[in-house]
């Protein structure tokens, strides 16, 4: 998943990641999970361009409890946080940001999920307990949202719809959809789960 | 997520803005809007600032496609973009139009044009 120093995309020679003219409104969506629940799988299955990184720094407090493989040092602890792009047809151009949902990124979270429409959380089936510190988060943002569970070949299936929402604590009209993170058209019908949502939430309360 | 990119950024952050942490301008969202600005480039810019009007010579980016191709962090992209824009070297626009901020269509124009998207 990390570029290769060779493909990299660079200022001087642009791979096509300039906005296409018809561009008019910019907004995003969030699609919020654990670390390994296939943020980037799905950002990547509907992205127009490659998916794009940036290192945000952790704060000094969240370096202390620092737990991310691979990053050892903790004075210039730093997570990277992919995003995509949809230029969707009618001048909307929605981005797609991979938003990790532990506490200790709080601050993070909060300026990504500035002006978001919403977020869409991946769960795990496998480890439902993963997703519940980022389903706090984007209830204490107040950032609606939808659920979505990435179906890995190996998750039990004995689950079922009610036992999983309990598991959840979701309320009765927050949708629940399973998708399949490498499949874009999976991926975008779990996008309009979420929108479709947006849509149909009474208007009074829509931020 | 995905690893750090190989390879040291070519400008620190902390020196990419010339000492400066704060933009000038309190707006300047992930997903603002920038574009050159059409004013010729002055002598003695930062590098950080030259690449980043390099990065808009093809066309417009967001502020997180420029610090994500700059390799540069958001803040830092903030604080220049902020700068160049009162230089008037970058135009910046706000990512929704403000009369269009509470567009009732908006939502629906974005699950349109997912469905439009979807491959049969």
């Amino acid at each position: 998943m990390a570029f290769a120093p060779s493909s990299a995309p660079s200022a001087s020679s642009p791979h096509g990641i300039h906005l296409p003219d018809t561009a008019r409104e910019l907004v995003k969506i969030l699609v919020a999970g654990p670390f390994g629940v296939g943020k980037t799988t799905l950002i990547d299955s509907v992205s127009e361009i490659r998916p794009l990184h940036t290192e945000e720094h952790l704060s000094e407090a969240s370096a202390e409890v620092d737990d991310l493989a691979g990053v050892r040092d903790k004075t210039t602890t730093t997570v990277a946080i992919d995003f995509g792009r949809l230029s969707l047809p009618g001048g909307v151009v929605l981005y797609l940001f991979g938003t990790p949902g532990q506490e200790r990124f709080r601050a993070l979270w909060d300026d990504i999920a500035h002006g978001a429409l919403g977020a869409l959380v991946l769960v795990d089936s496998r480890r439902i307990d993963a997703s519940f510190g980022v389903l706090g988060l984007v209830e204490e943002s107040g950032l609606p949202y939808a659920v979505a569970f990435n179906d890995f070949p190996d998750a039990p299936r004995h689950h079922g719809v009610q036992e999983l929402r309990r598991a959840l604590d979701l309320e009765p009209g927050t949708p629940m959809v399973t998708c399949d993170a490498r499949d874009a058209n999976s991926s975008i019908d779990a996008l309009l789960a979420l929108v479709d949502h947006l849509i149909s939430r009474d208007p009074v309360e829509a931020r | 997520m995905t690893g750090r990119p190989a390879g040291r950024p070519l400008v620190p952050a902390y020196l990419s803005t010339g000492g400066v942490t704060r933009p000038s301008r309190p707006h300047m969202e992930r997903l603002t809007v920038l574009a050159l600005g059409g004013e010729p480039r002055p002598t003695g810019l930062p590098a950080a600032a030259l690449a980043l009007l390099d990065a808009l010579e093809g066309g417009s980016l967001a502020v997180v496609e420029a610090a994500a191709l700059l390799r540069l962090p958001v803040s830092a992209v903030r604080v220049l973009a902020a700068d160049l824009v009162d230089r008037n070297l970058v135009l910046a626009r706000a990512p929704i139009p403000p009369a269009e901020r509470f567009d009732p269509d908006l939502l629906k124009r974005v699950a349109d044009g997912l469905r439009a998207l979807k491959r049969a």
